[in-house]
This record gives structure tokens, sequence and C-alpha cells, in this order.
């Protein structure tokens, strides 16, 4: 089979004629491609262009399917491991017609819209290999299967059925007879039976000839999975059956109407009948099943590659070649699942399709595997792409998350360097990564994604919102930086702003210390307003003593002193060791005379008060 | 894969570089008319430029952002033998409304003496540090020690390649287990002078940049250069945009506890690829280092993607209308031609998957 290596070129409509180079610069989800010259001058066209996949993330009909698959997705990861393969069979096999029923949902709002085929084919793609791989059925039941699965999508039948008998003379409409021959290929007998009554009521002199066919059609075994016969006991029963058929044949009991005699023949499995009948067959496909049904009903798994090749060429005519979709069904048939997964991957447009029928395969341990260090396996190599492709897209990239999450190997790490790419557009979408990145101890990531908001915060003043967010960053730097910030605010305004925030600090205030200071010095605000002038001088004290204030602060932390120097609750001991720090301060500070004159002034008197007071009290 | 706009970017001259921001929001592009302009994307997708401003008395080769952390600062480097550090000042409400911002300039780099060829920042882990390389061969590494105050750079290390410089590469990967590398390539066109492309590692103890490998087997020019993301791997993989497309791979050899030189390096190629028939100019990795693009003398860029056997294929081409590469290869799919295109790219991943067939 050839590969298809490299696609057609993309033209890029640049308008212009041929000597120039293309520049392109990678983006989320696009790639921007414009003219430019390396190393020589001329002028080129000013365009850019932004190129994109055709990828369906941008489908709303399509989104649909990957929310829905997600969820399949996440309870299939949680099917518990220890439990025995018998018991899990029936559940995979429950989780591959959910898969499905989510497919065929898509398909109906699709309609007919472009895009519907496609889904069709996953459907039929993924339904064989839920039959063939997952469902793994023996010889006997896998006909049946087959059958349903080629009635499954061959629709027409009905369509025509419902056409001719709301019809005046079923019997005499120009599609009757295709509607009977297309029961009996598709082994609806009891259907083909009831269309045929109406037609021998017209004939009722060739009464015996329909009631033969009606016998022969009523006869043919069909074997049953859960009844007592076993397939040997089935076969015999089949070839007596045959026998009889081929009896009517060779007795030309049907020569006089061609149809039925065409019907006989079917019955019988003569391959150029069926070949005749391509447009009621339509596919390769439904010509193998039906051929299986009628020369060899117990067709073993293994047996099956070689009716599927034969049927194939058989049916395509040299003017024909075999789609893709061809290809991967002739894979399927020889069992070849990673043939089939390599082809899906090579046609479809889109990594769903793949990634979560291999990821169900896996899970069925059909996969064999294989070491290397690109993707751990297929399986996860597979998510990987499908998730990357997910995550470009504003609102879908969340499902990415958790597909990461059941990638052992290298989810963890794609995840960290993808996550990081999200526009943090609003605050809510940056807690909403946040969380994420918290739940997974991604603690790099939170403090980067914290860092930027303080950022950026910050560049637009939002003090408290910058502060805020440095806290939860755990960045000393930044909160110190941003503290300086409020304390700088203070000074020149005499407010603070924001004080929700610093109110309500808790522990997140031990970060530096100078957040320990504002919030500190805040507190003692609070306090002096509240007038509880013991306590705040008190705090007062432990600021100064402390040494967390910073030097540029200490003339305002000296002001503040003053008036509470003057307050009567305030303890000569206390009193006492505000005027130390304070002359101590003083001393040590290059500070304005005029104000250095009024703090010893004030301080003298302070002193004095205290000791007349002190010296009352005692006396 | 199709083009979804095309954005008339008003430059007077060739534009050189185009380059997009951390989350993907925002791109700056730099010209030969010697401004840079900074575009902002919308929520509708739509590209509007926010700012245009004249950066140097040169043409501008390239332009970079820093890391969002460090807020919105750019860099810029030109033939006029200067880079220079843009920092971008929230405005007055009126300017927001109208969609405007102002860049003001921080720093002029001036110590080359000749054509500033390449800019980049350093890995964010490193702290806010520029780099740039130049014609005349010196790679000169500058960092800002107080990201709040950006007028201050001081040049940590200047480092002489011989050779004339094109291009720099910093290795993104942030692990303890390596030290800060970087690659620089040269476009000197003198076969004769020696490996074109050189790997400098940093010593914590002599806390230099010393040489720890030079790729003797790239003899010819090299234009561009480019560390691929790095997935959790004890490797590093270089991309290379020479007289063709060249990957290696980089595996440290494990040191003797007694050695105090730079690491030694297992050096093997990977892929090459000479589809471009011609000079490759650039290469340069997508987000997650599956998908490589460079761009050639034969006007196309093409995309390439190793597939889980990791197997390197051309999954895609760009081209402009004037290219002289014309037809196409392959049929279209039955499949795809539904969905409307007869492209797919980047679907060919499991090439070379099976053995047989």
């Amino acid at each position: 089979m050839e590969e298809v290596d490299v696609e057609p070129p993309v033209t890029v409509s640049t308008g212009s004629a041929a000597g120039k180079h293309l520049g392109f610069a990678w983006g989320p989800g696009d790639i921007l491609v414009y003219e430019t010259l390396y190393k020589a001058s001329g002028m080129c066209s000013p365009f850019i262009h932004e190129v994109r996949k055709d990828e369906d993330i941008y489908s709303p009909i399509l989104r649909k399917l990957f929310n829905e698959s997600h969820h399949i997705f996440v309870g299939l990861q949680t099917i518990r491991e220890d439990l025995p393969s018998k018991n899990k069979k029936p559940q995979f096999v429950s989780i591959s017609k959910n898969y499905r029923s989510v497919i065929r949902a898509c398909m109906e709002e699709l309609q007919q819209v472009a895009g519907v085929s496609i889904l069709l084919a996953i459907e039929l793609i993924w339904n064989l290999c839920e039959v063939l791989f997952i469902d793994a059925a023996p010889a006997g039941s896998l006909l049946l299967h087959l059958l349903d699965w080629v009635r499954l999508h061959k629709a027409d039948v009905d369509e025509k059925a419902r056409d001719v008998l709301q019809s005046e003379s079923p019997a005499e409409h120009e599609s009757y007879w295709d509607v009977v021959l297309g029961y009996v290929l598709q082994g609806r007998l009891e259907e083909a039976r009831q269309m045929l009554v109406k037609q021998a009521s017209l004939h009722p002199a060739a009464r015996n000839m329909f009631k033969l066919m009606d016998t022969l059609l009523s006869k043919m075994p069909f074997y049953n999975p859960s009844g007592t016969q076993t397939l040997t006991e089935f076969d015999v029963k089949w070839r007596h059956w045959h026998e009889e058929v081929d009896r009517c044949l060779q007795d030309n009991s049907f020569a006089s109407n061609q149809h039925l005699e065409a019907i006989c023949k079917i019955l019988v499995g003569d391959e150029d009948t069926l070949l005749e009948h391509k447009d009621l067959l339509s596919t390769w496909y439904h010509f193998l099943v039906t051929r299986l049904l009628f020369c060899h009903p117990t067709v073993k798994p293994t047996e099956l590659h070689y009716y599927a090749q034969s049927c194939l060429t058989m049916f395509l005519d040299s003017r024909s070649a075999p789609e893709p979709l061809d290809s991967i069904l002739l894979a399927a048939f020889e069992f070849d699942i990673h043939q089939v997964i390599k082809d899906c991957s090579i046609a479809l447009n889109n990594w769903w399709f793949v990634a979560h029928l291999t990821d169900l395969l896996d899970h069925c341990k059909l996969l064999q595997s294989h070491n290397l260090h690109f993707g751990s396996n297929l399986r996860e190599f597979l998510l990987l792409e499908y998730a990357s492709g997910l995550f470009t897209h504003h609102s879908l990239w969340q499902l990415a998350v958790d597909y990461f999450d059941h990638c052992p190997e290298f989810g963890r790490v794609y995840l960290e360097l993808q996550i990081e790419r999200v526009p943090l557009d609003t605050e809510r979408k940056a807690l909403k990564v946040l969380r994420i990145c918290e739940q997974r101890q991604m603690s790099e990531q939170v403090r980067s994604i914290c860092k930027i908001m303080a950022m950026r915060a910050l560049r637009n003043n939002r003090l408290g919102s910058a502060l805020s967010w440095s806290i939860r960053a755990k960045d000393a730097a930044f909160a110190t930086l941003i503290s300086e910030r409020f304390l700088q605010d203070y000074c020149a305004k005499g407010t603070f702003s924001d004080l929700d925030l610093i109110d309500n600090l808790g522990p997140a205030m031990l970060l530096s210390d100078r957040l320990t200071f504002l919030g500190k010095y805040r507190e003692f605000h609070k306090l002096y307003g509240e007038k509880r002038f013991r306590e705040a001088a008190k705090l007062l004290l432990s600021l100064m003593t402390a040494k967390i204030a910073p030097r540029s602060f200490w003339m305002t932390l000296l002001t503040d002193a003053l008036p509470l120097l003057e307050q009567k609750e305030v303890s000569f001991q206390d009193t006492f060791d505000l005027q130390k720090h304070t002359c101590v301060s003083l001393q040590e500070e290059d500070i304005e005379v005029t104000k250095v004159e009024l703090l010893r002034l004030a301080l003298a008197r302070n002193l004095a008060m205290a000791i007349v007071k002190e010296g009352t009290v005692e006396a | 894969m199709f083009v979804a706009r095309s954005i008339a970017a008003d430059h007077k001259d060739l534009i050189h570089d185009v380059s997009y921001d951390f989350h993907g929001r925002r791109m700056a592009t730099c010209s030969s008319d010697q401004s840079v302009k900074v575009w902002d994307k919308s929520e509708n997708g739509e590209w509007h430029c926010t700012a245009s401003w004249k950066t140097h008395s040169g043409s501008v080769w390239r332009v970079t952002w820093a890391h969002p952390e460090f807020g919105q600062v750019l860099a810029s480097c030109s033939f006029d033998r200067t880079a220079a550090v843009w920092e971008e000042i929230v405005g007055e409400s009126n300017d927001k409304q109208r969609g405007l911002s102002h860049w003001i300039k921080r720093t002029t780099l001036v110590d080359s003496r000749t054509s500033v060829t390449d800019v980049k920042f350093a890995p964010k882990h490193m702290g806010l540090m520029l780099t740039t390389c130049s014609a005349d061969g010196v790679v000169r590494i500058y960092e800002a020690p107080d990201v709040m105050n950006l007028s201050q750079w001081s040049l940590q290390h200047e480092i002489s390649c011989k050779l004339s410089c094109s291009c720099i590469s910093w290795n993104p990967s942030s692990s303890r287990a390596h030290p800060p590398m970087f690659a620089v390539g040269s476009d000197d066109s003198n076969v004769a002078y020696g490996g074109k492309v050189q790997i400098y590692e940093y010593n914590e103890n002599t806390r230099k940049y010393a040489k720890a490998e030079t790729l003797m087997t790239v003899t010819d020019a090299v234009h561009d250069i480019a560390f691929a993301p790095n997935l959790g791997r004890s490797f590093h993989v270089l991309a290379i945009a020479t007289k063709d497309v060249r990957i290696f791979k980089l595996a440290p050899m494990r040191k003797e506890s007694t050695s105090t030189g730079p690491t030694k390096f297992e050096v093997q190629i990977v892929a090459q690829f000479d589809n471009h028939n011609s000079q490759v100019w650039r290469v340069s990795w997508n987000i997650t280092s599956t998908l490589l693009a460079s761009s050639g003398d034969d006007g196309c860029v093409r995309l390439w993607k190793a597939n889980y056997m990791d197997n390197w294929k051309c999954t895609g081409i760009l081209k402009g209308d004037g290219s002289p590469l014309t037809g196409s290869s392959g049929q279209p799919t039955a499949m795809s031609t539904v969905v409307g295109s007869s492209v797919q790219a980047s679907q060919s991943a499991l090439n070379g998957m099976s053995a047989g067939r």
C-alpha cells in the first residue's frame, strides 16, 4: 500500500513574484507566515498570514462529541484493574457502544452538513472494531454480529420499503424487487417473505412457486448462540438446507420468474448473481457479509481475511481503486489493529477517533506495547496529540487536563508546559488554572501564574490585587516590594488603600518582614482609632524593638509616637521605652532640623509629665 | 491547513521577524523600516496594532518578548550595532479606549562594534537576562538585577566565538540536572574554519561560561538554531538551519566526580532534510516540541514531525504563490475531501510505524 508521505503544499497567497522567502512564527494552534527576504533587500508583500490546521475543535457540534466522550474516557480509566478479564469484557463492549452512540448523536445533529460522512465512516470502523476486537465473537456469533453491522449501516432498504409499502400497489412499485432482494441480501428473510406475499397474491397461477420460495426462506437455519445447539450441529442443518435450495435451482423450480430465480441463486451463494446486484449491495463489505451468510455462516475470525481480500478484489472493477476506508476495513478483517490505527491517523483530520479507540483497545489489552522515548506507547502518543490539540481551544482545554492525567509517562510534563500558556484573561480564569495546578502540586506553575498576575496588577497600580497574588505565589521579594509601595502611598496620602486586604492578612503576614510591618502598622492605626492607646503604644513599641520598620519609615513612626506620649493611659514604662527608642532613632537618622526640634520639645514635655504623674501616684 | 486570516502589517519595508508573546495574545513585528509594531489579538481573533515606533537607526533584525513574569517587556536588535529593551507603560484611560499603548526605551546596549544579529532572553529561572550575538563574533549576556528597574543592566559575560555569529538559542530546560546552556551559530561561509555551531555551558565554580562542544560536522554557514523544549528527557535536541535542516541529539555523558570542566556530550544526528534544496534560513519548534518548522530559499515553510518511533517526516508545506514548487504529490483522499480540504498536516505521524506493508 502506497503511503502518502508529503501532503500537497498549501499555497499562502502572498501575491508576489518568485524569489521571496517565507518567515514564520509558531503560535498557540496556528503558525504566522509572512513574506521576507533573508540576506537581501527588496520589497515584499506586507501581509502576515495566520495559518491553521483544518481542525474540528472549532465546530460547535463536535464540541458535544468532545465533551461527552471525555466523560466516557474518564469513566473507562477508573475501571478497576483487579477485576478478572471475563467480567470486564461486557463493560468494555458497553463503553464501546457508549462512544458509538455519542457519534451517532452528533451525526443526527449534523445531518446534511459536510462532516457527516466522516462520522459515518468513523462509526462504521469503530463498530467493526468492536465486533472483531472487543467483543471478539467466535465462529457462529461472528456472522450474526457482522450482519447486524451491515444492517446498521445500510438504511436505504428501509427507506425504499417505506416508499413501496405506502404506494397504491406495492407489488407493482418499481422498487419492489429491489426491496425484496435487499432484504434477502441482508438476511432479513421474514421481511422478505412478507413482501413476497403481496407479489404472490398478484400471481395466483404461480402460487406453488411462491409457496416453495416461502418455505425455503422460512427454513433457513440461523445460529442461536444462547441455544443448546452446537456449532457443528448447526452446520449440518445448514448444509441440508443449502442442498435443498440447490436442488430447487437444478430443478429449475423458479425458472419462470427471473426474480425468484435470482433469489434462489442468492440463497445458494452464487457469487456471480451476488455481483450482478452490486448496486443493491453498494459496498464490498456488504458483499462480503452476504457471501459469508450464504456460503459459510460458520466462518471463523481467522478465516475472515481470505474472504475479505477476495471480495474486495471481486467487487471493485478495474476502474476503481481502493479508498482509504476500504484499506482500513481490510486491515480490521485481517486483525491488524496497528494498521487500522495507522491508516485512520493518516486519513482523518482529527486525533479524536484514533486516540479514544486506541485507549479502549489498550484497556482490553489488545495492543502490544512498544517502548520508546517519544511517548511510552502508542496509546499515550495518540492521547497526548489529541489533548494537545484541545489545549489551544478557549474552553476545551479543561477537558485536555484529564487526558494528560491518564498519561503516566509524559502527561504531567505536557500539562506543565501547556497550562502555563493558557491566557489569563480574567481573574476567574487565572483562578481556574491555578486550582488545576494546585491540585497536582505543580508548584512552579502556581508560582509563575501568581507572579504574572501580581506583575500585571502592579503595573496597573492595583496594589491590593498585586499583594494578594504575591502572597499566593509565596513570593517574599515581591510582597516586600508591594508593601513598600503601600507604605510609600501612605506617606504620600496619609491613608491606606485596600484596607480589607491588609486587615485580613492573617498568617500570610509572615511572608516578608515588610509585609509583617505593613500589617502591624495598620493594626496600630486601628487600635489608635479605637482609642485603645495602651495597646497601640505597646504595638508601636514592639514594632520599634523588633526593628522591622524600614528606615524610611522611622520618621513617620516617631511622628505617630508623639500623640501617644500625651495619652494618660500609656504607662510610665512604655513612655520611657518609647522615649528611649525615639532618641536612639533621632541620633541615627538624618532628619529635618525643625522636626527634630519639635520632637525633642515634645519628648521633654512628656517625660516631665510622666515623672510628675508617676511621682504623684506613688506619693 | 488553511489561511484563517491575513493581517496588513503596514511596515514600510521588509519584515525581518515576527514574535508571539508567551500567551499567544500579542505579537511584535520588526522591519527594515527601523520600527517595531506591537499587535494585540481581540476576543474575536482580530489583530489590532496598538503601538508602532521607531526603535533603531538601522534595520531591526529580531524582536523578542521577555517572560510575562517580568511584565510587558520587549528586546530588539539591529544593524545599527545596538540592542534595546522596551517596556510598556500603562497609559491614560483614553489611550486604552483608543486601543493604544506606549512603549518606552529602558536601555540601549551599545557594546557591539558590528551589527547585532540576534537577541534572546534566557530562560526565566535564570532571572531577567538578555543575550545578544553580533557579526563581530561576540556573545554578550546582560542581567537586570532589579526587575523593577529595567534601566539598569550589567554586562555579565562577554564570550568571543571567533566566528561571525548569526543566531543564539538557550536550552529552555530548567531542570537542575544540567547547568544553563546555550548554542551559537555562525554564518561564516568558509568551511575550513570548522564547526559552525558552538555550545556553551555555565560553570558554577568558575562562574563563567565555557565551551562544551563544537559541532564539527556542521561546516556550512548556520543561519538559525533552536533548542527544543525539554519534555523530561535526559538529552537535548537542537535544530539547525544551514544548507539543510539538521536535528541533533546531545546526550550528556556522566561526569566523573573529579571533573571540573564542562559536560561532555555524545552528539548524534537524528535527522537531516534537504527538501528545501537550498539554504535554510529559520528553524523553530512549536510549544510541545512535536513539530519543527523550517523556512528556506525555495520560498517554503516546511513542517517536520516525528512519529512515535522517532522517525522524522515532512508533514506539511506552506509556500507563497510565487514559489517555484509546483504540483502536488499524493491524491486527495475520499475521507478528507468531505471536510473540504485536500491537505492534512501532521497526520502521517505513524508512517514507518509497522515494519510490514
